[in-house]
């Protein structure tokens, strides 16, 4: 069989859905996103041929599209600057503050509770979905940092030195988009109509 | 001592660097005393695995054909 068939259009179709995805969700730019799918898809068609299978094809393109993103996202943190707080920023922190006492400790109200076997959610696709909506929720800015962190797998001194900002500011950041993201599935998944606000 | 809100902040240090002796040992200390901080860490966990799990369903091959 020739090997050359290994990218086809119905492998395509379905690819380019989970990647756009993907890249939409760090990119926050719809025609960002689509051209470095593109470009992903297009680097991987000319290289297609030393693999085995899609499995390990998926997860090459996928590859791909990270280094893709990764460039976007070193282009773009040259003309924004990430360490400046924006709006929805503020009102990320403020929230997080109001969750604790003057002497900061947790108001009992605001005390994480114990979201029991929270591993059994991961097998859940509504939950996924909330997942989502939840990295969607957070700032802009902060969610690229997270973003860059946890899914594009840089060390925070990586992180810190692409978007040139210091390390103590990407810590800040870091354990806001944590604790909003915590907060969200808190709300929304493990604990839905309990928080009044 | 530490407060909650310095503790979670060291949790989520925790997760991208090794924290040092005295501040592990602080937040040790916290953390015998907190349960709610301790949930809190549960969480930090969980959201780090949730991120490798939504990566790998991202990049699994779920919708490959039967053949």
């Amino acid at each position: 069989m020739p090997d050359t068939a290994l990218i086809d259009a119905d492998f395509v179709t379905a690819i380019r859905r989970d990647l756009l995805k993907f890249a939409q969700l760090q990119l926050r730019d719809a025609a960002l996103a689509e051209d470095a799918v593109q470009e992903a898809l297009a680097a991987a068609c000319s290289g297609a041929r030393q693999f085995a299978g899609r499995a390990a094809l998926k997860t090459w393109v996928f590859a791909i599209l990270r280094h893709k993103i990764v460039d976007l996202i070193r282009q773009q943190s040259r003309t924004t600057n990430i360490s400046a707080l924006g709006e929805d920023e503020a009102g990320l922190d403020e929230a997080f503050d109001t969750l604790f006492k003057q002497n900061a400790h947790w108001r009992p109200e605001a005390r994480p509770g114990d979201w029991g076997n929270p591993e059994e959610a991961l097998r859940e696709s509504r939950f996924w979905e909330v997942f989502e909506i939840c990295l969607n929720h957070l700032p802009e800015n902060t969610a690229r940092v997270f973003m860059m962190r946890e899914f594009l797998e840089f060390e925070t001194a990586e992180v810190c030195s692409e978007l040139a900002i210091s390390v103590s500011n990407c810590n800040v950041i870091l354990h806001r988009a944590r604790n909003g993201l915590r907060r969200c599935l808190e709300t929304s998944w493990f604990a839905p109509g309990e928080k009044p606000c | 001592m530490l407060s909650c809100k310095e503790a979670t902040h060291l949790m989520s240090e925790g997760l991208d660097r090794k924290l040092g002796t005295g501040e592990q040992l602080q937040l040790h200390l916290h953390l015998a005393m907190c349960s709610g901080c301790r949930n809190f860490r549960e969480q930090m966990d969980f959201l780090r695995t949730a991120c490798r799990g939504f990566l790998g369903r991202v990049e699994a091959d779920e919708e490959q054909p039967p053949k």
